[in-house]
């Protein structure tokens, strides 16, 4: 069989749009998260089980690949979040205006980065990352 | 009388569409995944409350603030939920873009044993945090 044809996603015949770039990052963040349960699945059996075992995790999220993980994992989680919440008012029918969903993409875009850089700004001012 | 052939299959077309449609398991997965989704949204926003506080605390700390009931419950309402809803959503990425058929079985059941193990172990773990003495 020969697979010449274009098979989906073929996004280089389309021009970038914020919607379509909001549309990816909806999934890319959501199969990003799943990784980030898996952690808080670490977190939560290594305090279950042992001082030792903790700080291990705790070392692992305070190195600086831990540190990036983390910082992208708490993007994705409000990116997921307010797109998500964008995604439940186009399911109860509203929001489909052209200029709504335009207009919503980009307050999807600031919220979520508003809200990483206030959570990090947090965590920061009330001691330092671990 | 009726002159032509009888039905192979006396079943109307309705038969075929109703409940499960043609995609043939209805609106069931978009149903869970926008519960699930409704369910994260106050309970992601908990967790972010939760979860900021947590890289200042050493281990007794992060046990103490962790081992109450209500932040016990929330955190198995969360992770379940977010192991359900991590597992829809990956269903369908894998539904979507993978086109090998047997890859896609594995896969496909190989996401839902995770979600259910992770959901488990997050749940035991929390519970232990909890109940457990330290």
């Amino acid at each position: 069989m020969s697979h010449s044809r274009p098979l989906s996603p073929h996004l280089s015949i389309y021009e970038w749009r914020i919607t379509m770039v909001l549309s990816i990052l909806h999934r890319v963040t959501g199969i990003f998260l799943c990784g980030g349960l898996l952690l808080l699945a670490w977190g939560l059996l290594a305090l279950a089980a042992s001082e030792s075992a903790w700080t291990v995790f705790a070392g692992f999220c305070g190195s600086w690949f831990g540190c990036l993980l983390l910082l992208a994992w708490t993007f994705s989680l409000l990116l997921h979040l307010c797109n998500g919440i964008r995604h439940l008012f186009w399911d109860a029918g509203a929001g489909f205006a052209k200029s709504e969903y335009l207009t919503s993409s980009w307050v999807v875009v600031i919220a979520s980065v508003a809200l990483t850089v206030a959570v990090w700004m947090w965590v920061m001012l009330t001691g330092g990352a671990a | 009388m009726n002159a032509h052939a009888q039905p192979q299959d006396m079943r109307t077309p309705l038969k075929r569409v109703r409940a499960l449609g043609s995609a043939k398991s209805g609106a069931g997965h978009w149903w869970r995944q926008r519960l699930t989704a409704v369910a994260l949204v106050p309970l992601a926003l908990w967790f972010v409350w939760l979860a900021v506080r947590l890289p200042h605390l050493d281990f007794a700390s992060a046990h103490a603030l962790v081992a109450t009931p209500c932040n016990t419950l929330l955190l198995i309402l969360f992770t379940a939920t977010g192991f359900w809803h991590g597992q829809l959503g990956l269903q369908v990425v894998i539904e979507d873009y993978v086109h090998t058929r047997w890859v896609e079985l594995v896969l496909l059941v190989a996401i839902r044993f995770l979600a259910v193990a992770g959901a488990l172990a997050c749940a035991l773990a929390a519970l232990d945090v909890w109940l457990g003495v330290y």
